[in-house]
């Protein structure tokens, strides 16, 4: 496989499960120089900003993300997508270094499907999680930074795994990844209830996400919301973050804020193909050169839709 | 090769196997062949039992890697596949021989439901509802294609007694030379005592007499 090649990946032992893991691949660097100091000192500044959360409830998992792909201070893209899906019922939110986490999440997609093939189903979430954390640990030292909450459904229900790239898995029911994550957890700790109905786990997340872009540099754009079932996951919308913002100013209360953001979410097609939400960013404007007059247009073209 | 027979109940899976008679001095306890690989999978074998140390070594320690890896204990099929995968190794590398042992893999999957697999020394296997490997395993298998029915296994005491009386078929001494276990739906392993297994067989025979006595009462 040409991408096994370029990552010098050697795939693991093909006859099933092993607990002898293979040694790490050799990394060129200059002679009598380790690899973690020469990446400290050579290597690139890669991305790391982003706020991204997932918690698991009665109805399923909520994965959300902003779409702000930052490098420094500079904005990469407005309109990323850092939720990626694995298989139907598993999803994948993404933060550190974006390229680390879309290569890393290609090797696992292949190494699911090869064990649906193999037993004849596939893994739960918990081995899913175990399986990512053993294939990053290798490269523990070496700089790959992902962090990645695994969102599912599986035969134990909904599931919610915490991976990052030094090999730590957990297991947990809120999960906020990335520089936004104090400020979403914040909102999330507020709010969260297991037996929340599904409108309402909507609201919490695009909630917590708007928050977080509020006042994290390095988040921002627009709002992806995800939904894991038990049939499989479901693309729920992408909305502007500021318009969010703006609308959850005007109304403070959390049932109110539920009917406004049904309202908002009816006017955006709900489709099961990312692309069709391009939209969402292109509706971005710098904050500072708002007007509330300003944001009443904007508030009515999305209406308009 | 002493005789095993396996039974697939609806709520319970039974391994019964022929106890060759053990010498005065002999320890009972050194002569099993029902095995546990794991909570809720055994296995019992007919052929040579130090091969089939070696191959139950190897299953156990996969059992709990598999744990380890997939966090997800084993199902009977998996462990199976890989005790059929590994007999079928050695019939195909120079310098090594088959291992000489068939065995009957009985157990619970996670999802409750219960299988019965057999493997040989080629390396297949088979799921079976009820099966017989060793000495004179094709008369009692007739036996069973004979007394398998629905009604037979829904009962758990049923299918031990239907495993009882398949033995019984061909091992002489009766009670003293069976070995039972049996594995319910949620719990584990458990293996017969001597005089539970004497228990069924006084059952066993009160039954028949009362079928006997019901049949000769009729032509009168």
């Amino acid at each position: 496989m040409a991408l096994q090649d370029v990552c010098k990946w050697q795939a693991l032992d093909t006859q099933g499960p092993s607990p002898h893991l293979p040694e790490a691949g050799g990394w060129a660097v200059p002679r009598g120089c380790d690899p973690q100091a020469f990446l400290r000192i050579h290597g690139p500044r890669l991305a790391h900003g982003t706020t991204t959360l997932a918690f698991r409830f009665r109805h399923g998992v909520i994965a959300a993300a902003d779409t702000r792909s930052s490098c420094g201070s500079y904005v990469a893209c407005p309109a990323s997508r850092k939720v990626i899906p694995v298989h139907q019922h598993l999803l994948g939110t993404t933060s550190g270094t974006s390229a680390d986490c879309v290569t890393w999440y290609r090797v696992l997609q292949r190494e699911l499907r090869l064990r649906e093939l193999r037993e004849g189903q596939l893994p739960s979430v918990a081995g899913t999680a175990k399986l990512l954390s053993a294939m990053l640990s290798r490269y523990r030292g070496l700089d790959l930074c992902v962090a990645t909450a695994l969102c599912g459904w599986d035969h134990s229900g909904p599931a919610l795994f915490y991976v990052y790239s030094d090999g730590t898995c957990l297991r947990g029911d809120i999960f906020s990844v990335g520089s936004g994550s104090p400020y979403a957890y914040g909102v999330l700790d507020r709010s969260y209830r297991y037996d929340m109905t599904v409108q309402e786990a909507y609201a919490l997340a695009r909630c917590a996400v708007t928050h977080a872009t509020h006042r994290d540099a390095y988040s921002g754009g627009s709002v992806d919301l995800f939904h894991v079932r038990e049939t499989g996951w479901e693309y729920v919308s992408r909305s502007d973050a500021f318009v969010l913002y703006m609308e959850l100013q005007k109304t403070p209360g959390l049932e109110q804020e539920q009917e406004l953001e049904a309202e908002a979410s009816q006017v955006h097609p709900e489709s099961a193909t990312p692309q069709d939400a391009e939209e969402g960013g292109e509706l971005f404007v710098e904050p500072e050169e708002m007007t509330t007059g300003d944001s009443r247009i904007i508030i009515a073209k999305t209406k308009m839709m | 090769m002493a005789l095993q027979v396996g039974i697939r109940g609806t709520n319970i899976v039974v391994l019964g196997v022929e106890k060759k008679s053990v010498a005065k001095l002999q320890d009972e306890r050194t002569v099993r062949k029902i095995c546990a690989l794991d909570d809720h999978v055994c296995m019992a074998f007919a052929g040579l039992t130090a091969d089939a140390r070696v191959v139950i070594n190897r299953a156990r320690v996969e059992c709990q890697s598999h744990k380890l890896t997939v966090e997800d204990p084993v199902t009977v099929e998996y462990i199976t596949r890989f005790i059929a995968t590994l007999k079928q190794k050695y019939t195909q590398s120079n310098g090594r021989r088959p291992f000489g042992i068939s065995a009957l893999i009985v157990g619970f999957d996670d999802d409750g439901i219960p299988r019965l697999y057999q493997t040989d020394p080629s390396g297949t296997y088979h799921a079976w509802k009820a099966n017989a490997i060793g000495r004179s395993a094709k008369t009692v298998r007739e036996f069973l294609e004979k007394n398998y029915t629905e009604d037979a296994i829904s009962n758990d005491n049923e299918a031990i007694k239907l495993a009882i009386k398949a033995l019984l078929e061909v091992v002489q001494s009766g009670g003293k030379n069976i070995e039972l276990a049996i594995i319910r739906r949620d719990q584990p392993l458990k293996m017969f005592s001597a005089k539970e297994i004497e228990l069924q067989v006084t059952e066993i025979e009160k039954e028949k007499e009362e079928v006997e006595k019901k049949k000769s009462k009729k032509p009168n």
